[in-house]
Order: structure tokens, then C-alpha cells, then sequence
């Protein structure tokens, strides 16, 4: 029989005949119980709780996002940026490098950032939600380049894990690769403590666009 | 003495590794505790994740079906193994019929458990772990002692000289984890870039869309779900979840029990193949290697559950003290204790359900509500009667015990020769010298129950009715 016959089969005889599926209570806190996406307090949760992961996190109104993002690159000696297609036009001083053709992954790696959007933002957990669209871009986008800079729109905040996964079941059911990223790159391997800077992005500024 | 007794008697004289242990497992202890203190529905949580799981499993042959239709949908292959061996030699073959003559590797104790690795070195394809503990492991020829942190019993100045010695000669790294981190960033870097095959564990498979979770911290379990040209996931059979909804439950109690974070890092979310983005040929690898045999225990199928968060090590005063190496398994501590017999067979790995002092401080922490200390009992049965032979000490003191309990006369004469040995047995013999070398035998009150019933009927002052001293069943209502 196959390896795949057999391994069924030895569930099946594991399990009995009888094996009763319990339900699941769902009694937590669930998608749509707490404030709605973009609310004041969401906005001002996310912000704290990203900015406690060591993101950078700025508040901008949607006439000060051009200042801000060439504030933001300039305190980083970033200028040249690569961006998803979907993304408007850079503020001058920085040369954007457009994925459309894709970029490969070693050009990626010789330039100094990345600009992007995302899907949404989940508050309570300070994390930014990529979902391989137009705003987000492809995968390696957003991970080859040392510096991430995202734009984040208040709306798009959520304010928990729960919102989050239920705003993203489209996504997840068309097939698009979901990431999560809180916080810039980090590892807790030396003596289990959260530090900086691995593989990913080291830098991360998060600039929120107020509605 | 042998198995976990002995190893863990070699690792408690090891000092250093004392104090590693002690430092990481106490400070990761207070801030699981404020991680968790902040969810007000912290115990709903776990109740929802503990009945995802069971749903899982006892539905286990529907998710797997499901998840295998959707994976297939979106352009993945589905391979099934019964074995180690037979997982190994799927991800070779792959391996080889691309040319990888190297492989870059997200953290996965699946692979390990399995020994992927010396497998693939055995076909002349070197593995490369991406994860820093496991580069650490792996340059130092050491062994993993921490489901999470497999390097926990390194500390920064042991880790650095490591690096220094290896893949940063000729530079000074101090003592600064920024730095000694940075190292491994431009040692891995041209991997990422170059190696055309990655393999990877699972952290959870949605039957419901197809799709596989990897949690992660640094980037490396990104850089190899994303830049390689193939991508093998392997996968135990028993980290499905049946829906997507699910998750909204698991990446809460997941990030907040193993490094107490509100949210770790990097999780990647992929289902299949994505034209454009991403590996252009995935392959998920579904792993039996012993996990049907452990749902077929009705109370020990329960270890199937855990999420490898690692919080029960952390809290365990065993664990703490002796690392994971005394272990002798991929899986260490309580978790451990209660898989490992189960995977491997009870008899590869008999005294694992005796490393506990039974506290429970592991089943309240567990975020998906394994109750580790049943399980343990319950393995120390199935020990003694499956596996210790008729003469060990626990079978020859229970079949003893039983023998004296089926009779009124031996029972009394028992309790009358335990009187007479009490001094003499403050100490037990042979093999039971365990026991009394670190506590003291209780005292036998001078009288038993039964004597004292028996004088008092004779100085007349009468049983009142019910129970007849010429009964010699030995069943009584009051005594013994």
C-alpha cells in the first residue's frame, strides 16, 4: 500500500471508530469585539506597541508624508529605495527603483532600502501585515534590503489578532503569501534576549498616515 | 544508573552550564508572566486552543486530505511518509534531482528528530543551518539543549570565542549580542543569495486554504521561504489546524508562551506556489515517524498537541537545573518526558517519565493545556508493565503489596513485622536506598486500627453493629 494509504489507515485505527470531534469554544476576545479599524486608540496603541519592538514610528498628516519620508531617509543615509509598483513618486533626493520588471535578489541586496505599503496593521501587537499585493510587493522586497521604510494608513490598523486574521481570509483563501513583521529583524538566541539585527531589515520606520 | 538519571548527574556538576541555564530560564519566567498578564482572555485563549487541537486530531484523517487538495491546488506537491527514512529519502531525491549540492535550513525540529542532516551528508549535500542557535550548534559540534533556544546553555563570551575561532576569524567581536549577531548576518548572507534549495519545518498547516506557517524571530526562516528556487517543507502530521480562524488563536498563545513576546518578528504565510513571488516549486513532506502510534494512546495522545513553544522547560525545576542534554532527545524537558517514550518507544527511552518531580508547573503554563504530569504518571505505568522486566523493584513491590492485601492474615502479619522493622528499615536496601538516602521513612504508630478495634471489643465496650470481627474476607467498612 502506499505511504499515504497506510499513514491514513493507522490514524483511522488509532482513533477508533468513535472518536468524537469537540467543538471550540470560542469565549476570547473575537474579531469585531473591541473598536473598529482606524479609531483613535487603535492608532495611538499601534504606534506605542511598534515603537516598543525599536521601529520608528512617525505620525504624519497626508501633506507632511513627502517631508517625512525624506526626513526619515536622510537620518539614515538611505537614497536609493526600492518600491512595489503600486507605489507614487518619491519625494526628490531619492531615486526609487520600481519591481516592475522584478528585481533580483543580489541588486536588491546593493541598494540601501525599501519604500512599501501593507495589507493592515494589528494594534495590539505593534505588527505590520505584507500580503504580496500592489502596496506590499513582492516578498523579497521587503526583506533583502537592510532598510524598511512602510507606509502605514490610520484605517488600516485593526486592533487585534483576531480583526486581523478575519480582514486577511481573502487573502489567505486567494493564496497570497501573508507576512507578519513586528519589529525589525531580532533574535533571542543569545541568552534569550530580544536583540536587533539578523537576517531581515535592521532598520524599520513606520510612518502612519492620519486620516 | 543510566539514561536520564545518569546524564542529568553529569550536567548538574557542570557549573557554567548551571548558570547559563539558571540566568536565561529565570529571566524568560517573569516575562512569559507579564506577556501573558496582559491578555485579559488569556484562559479562553488556551481553552480554544486546546480544543482546536483536539479537533484536529480526532478529525485528523479529513484535515489532512483537505490541506493536501489545497496545497495541490495552488501548484504544491504532497509527499506522505511512515518514517524517518522515508522522509529523508523524498527530500534527497529533490535535493538531487536539482543538483543542490547544499541545502539552507530554517530551524525545524521535525528535521532533527529524523536526522535530516546526516542523511543528506550521507548523499553528498551539505545541510546549512540558517538559524543563529543552530549555526551556533553546528559550528561548535555540540548538541541542541532548548526546543527554542537550542544554544541556551552558551553564554555571549562562549558564543563569541565560537564565532572568532570560526566564521569571524581575525576579528574581535566583544561581548556585544549586536555584534556577535552581525557576524552571522555576513556569514549566511551569500547563502540566502545563492543556494537554490531550502527546507524548512512547520509551525502549522491550514487545512481549510492550504497554507503553512513558519514562526520566526531573525529572517532567516523569510530568506529561505522566499529566495531559493525550491522549497521542501517537512512537516509532522500533526500540526494541522482545520481552519484559517484558527490562527487567530495560536499566534496569540504561540509568541507570548515561547519568548514572551506580544508578537514575534517574522511569521510567514505561504500556500503553495505564487506565480512571480517567492520558491517556483514547493514541496510539503507529511510525517507519520511515530505520531499514529502516539494518538493511539487514548491519555498519551495529548502530547501531540504542543505548539514547541518551550514555556514548560522554562518553568521546570528539573529542566532548569539540568539542561537538555540529560534528555538525550530532541525534545527535552516535561514535553519531552512524556513525547520522546511515545515517538520512539517506551522502551528507548524508559526513565524519561520519571524526570519530574510531578510539581505541575508545566500543564499551567501550557498554552494549549497539556497535562503533562497525567501523561507522566500514566507512562510510568505503562513502563512498569510493558517494559521492566518481572523482577524490577516497582513490579516486585506491587505484586508483593497486592499479595498482602488479598489476605487478612498477611495483611495483620505484615503490619505487625513493618512494627518490628522500624528501626532496623529506616534505611531500605538494595535498590530502594534511592528513597531513604534523602527522606525518612514514616513512623508506624505503635497500634493499628484493627488491633486497637480488636482490644476494645474485649474490654467490653462493644462494637456497635455492622461489622463482624469473624468476617474474614478482609473487606471492612472502617479499616483498614
Amino acid at each position: 500500500m502506499s505511504a499515504r494509504g497506510d499513514i491514513l489507515d493507522r490514524i483511522r485505527s488509532a482513533l477508533g471508530p468513535d472518536a468524537a470531534a469537540p467543538g471550540i469554544p470560542r469565549d476570547y476576545r473575537a474579531a469585531g469585539s473591541g473598536p473598529a479599524a482606524g479609531h483613535a486608540d487603535v492608532v495611538a496603541r499601534f504606534c506605542e506597541r511598534a515603537a516598543e519592538y525599536r521601529a520608528t514610528v512617525r505620525r504624519v498628516r497626508p501633506d507632511e508624508l513627502e517631508a517625512a519620508l525624506a526626513d526619515a531617509c536622510r537620518e539614515h543615509d538611505v537614497h536609493r529605495l526600492a518600491a512595489p509598483p503600486g507605489t507614487p513618486s518619491p519625494p526628490r533626493g531619492l531615486e526609487l527603483f520600481v519591481d516592475d520588471p522584478p528585481i533580483p535578489a543580489r541588486d536588491l541586496d546593493q541598494l540601501d532600502g525599501v519604500l512599501t505599503g501593507c495589507a493592515l496593521a494589528i494594534a495590539e501587537t505593534g505588527t505590520l501585515v505584507l500580503d504580496g499585493g500592489p502596496e506590499s510587493g513582492r516578498r523579497a522586497l521587503t526583506l533583502v534590503p537592510d532598510f524598511h521604510v512602510c507606509m502605514v494608513y490610520a484605517a488600516q490598523i485593526h486592533a487585534s489578532v483576531p480583526d486581523a486574521i478575519a480582514a486577511l481570509a481573502p487573502a489567505a483563501t486567494e493564496g497570497r503569501p501573508i507576512t507578519f513583521v513586528s519589529g525589525p529583524s531580532a533574535t533571542s538566541d543569545i541568552e534569550l534576549e530580544r536583540v536587533e539585527g539578523v537576517h531581515g531589515p535592521r532598520r524599520l520606520v513606520i510612518l502612519v498616515i492620519e486620516s | 544508573m543510566s539514561g536520564f538519571p545518569a546524564a542529568a548527574k553529569e550536567a548538574l556538576a557542570d557549573t557554567q552550564l548551571r548558570r547559563n541555564l539558571g540566568k536565561a530560564t529565570t529571566a524568560i519566567r517573569v516575562k512569559r508572566a507579564g506577556a501573558v498578564a496582559e491578555l485579559s482572555d488569556w484562559e479562553a485563549l488556551r481553552e480554544a486552543g486546546a480544543a482546536i487541537k483536539a479537533r484536529a486530531m480526532a478529525t485528523l484523517p479529513e484535515q489532512l486530505e483537505r490541506l493536501e487538495g489545497r496545497v495541490t491546488r495552488a501548484g504544491g506537491t504532497v509527499h506522505w511518509a511512515r518514517d524517518g527514512a522515508e522522509a529523508n529519502a523524498i527530500v534527497g531525491r529533490i535535493a538531487q534531482d536539482h543538483g543542490a549540492g547544499q541545502v539552507i535550513k530554517v530551524k525545524s525540529l521535525a528535521t532533527d528528530e529524523i536526522g535530516l542532516n546526516e542523511a543528506l551528508e550521507l548523499r553528498g549535500i551539505e545541510a546549512i543551518e540558517t538559524d543563529l542557535a543552530e549555526l551556533i550548534i553546528q559550528l561548535g559540534d555540540d548538541q541542541q539543549s532548548h526546543i527554542l533556544v537550542p544554544a541556551i546553555h552558551r553564554n555571549r563570551a562562549e558564543i563569541a570565542a565560537l564565532f572568532e575561532r570560526t566564521i569571524a576569524q581575525g576579528q574581535r567581536l566583544g561581548l556585544e549580542p549586536r555584534s556577535i549577531a552581525e557576524a552571522a548576518r555576513k556569514h549566511l548572507r551569500e547563502k540566502f543569495l545563492s543556494v537554490p534549495m531550502a527546507v524548512s519545518g512547520a509551525n502549522f498547516g491550514v487545512a481549510e486554504t492550504g497554507s503553512i506557517a513558519v514562526v520566526e524571530s531573525e529572517g532567516n526562516g523569510r530568506m529561505c521561504t522566499t529566495l531559493p528556487k525550491v522549497l521542501v517543507t517537512l512537516m509532522g502530521i500533526e500540526k494541522v489546524l482545520p481552519e484559517w480562524r484558527d490562527l487567530e488563536v495560536m499566534l496569540q498563545l504561540l509568541p507570548r508562551s515561547s519568548t514572551a513576546e506580544r508578537m514575534n518578528p517574522y511569521t510567514s504565510i505561504w500556500t503553495g506556489v505564487r506565480p512571480g513571488d517567492g520558491p517556483q516549486e514547493f514541496h510539503l513532506v507529511l510525517l507519520d515517524a511515530g505520531r499514529t502510534q502516539v494518538l493511539a494512546d487514548e491519555v498519551g495522545r495529548q502530547a501531540l498537541h504542543c505548539i514547541r513553544c518551550s514555556a514548560c522547560l522554562n518553568v521546570c525545576p528539573v529542566y532548569s537545573r539540568t539542561g537538555g542534554h540529560a534528555y538525550e532527545s530532541v525534545y527535552p524537558g516535561p514535553i519531552g518526558a512524556i513525547l520522546t517514550p511515545q515517538l520512539e518507544g517506551l522502551d528507548r527511552a524508559p526513565t524519561l517519565p520519571w524526570a519530574s518531580s510531578l510539581c505541575g508547573a508545566c500543564y499551567e503554563v501550557c498554552p494549549v493545556k497539556i497535562d503533562i504530569p497525567t501523561v507522566l504518571v500514566h507512562l510510568r505505568g505503562r513502563v512498569v508493565r510493558e517494559v521492566k522486566s518481572r523482577w524490577s523493584p516497582e513490579r516486585v513491590a506491587m505484586d508483593a503489596l497486592s499479595l498482602v492485601f488479598r489476605s487478612r492474615g498477611r495483611y495483620e502479619r505484615a503490619q505487625r513485622m513493618a512494627r518490628a522493622g522500624n528501626g532496623p528499615l529506616a534505611r531500605m536496601p538494595g535498590p530502594l536506598s534511592g528513597w531513604t538516602t534523602m527522606r525518612e521513612l514514616p513512623d508506624i504508630p505503635p497500634q493499628t486500627f484493627r488491633a486497637w478495634w480488636a482490644q476494645r471489643d474485649a474490654t467490653g465496650a462493644g462494637a456497635p453493629g455492622g461489622i463482624d470481627p469473624t468476617d474474614t474476607t478482609g473487606r471492612s467498612h472502617g479499616a483498614p
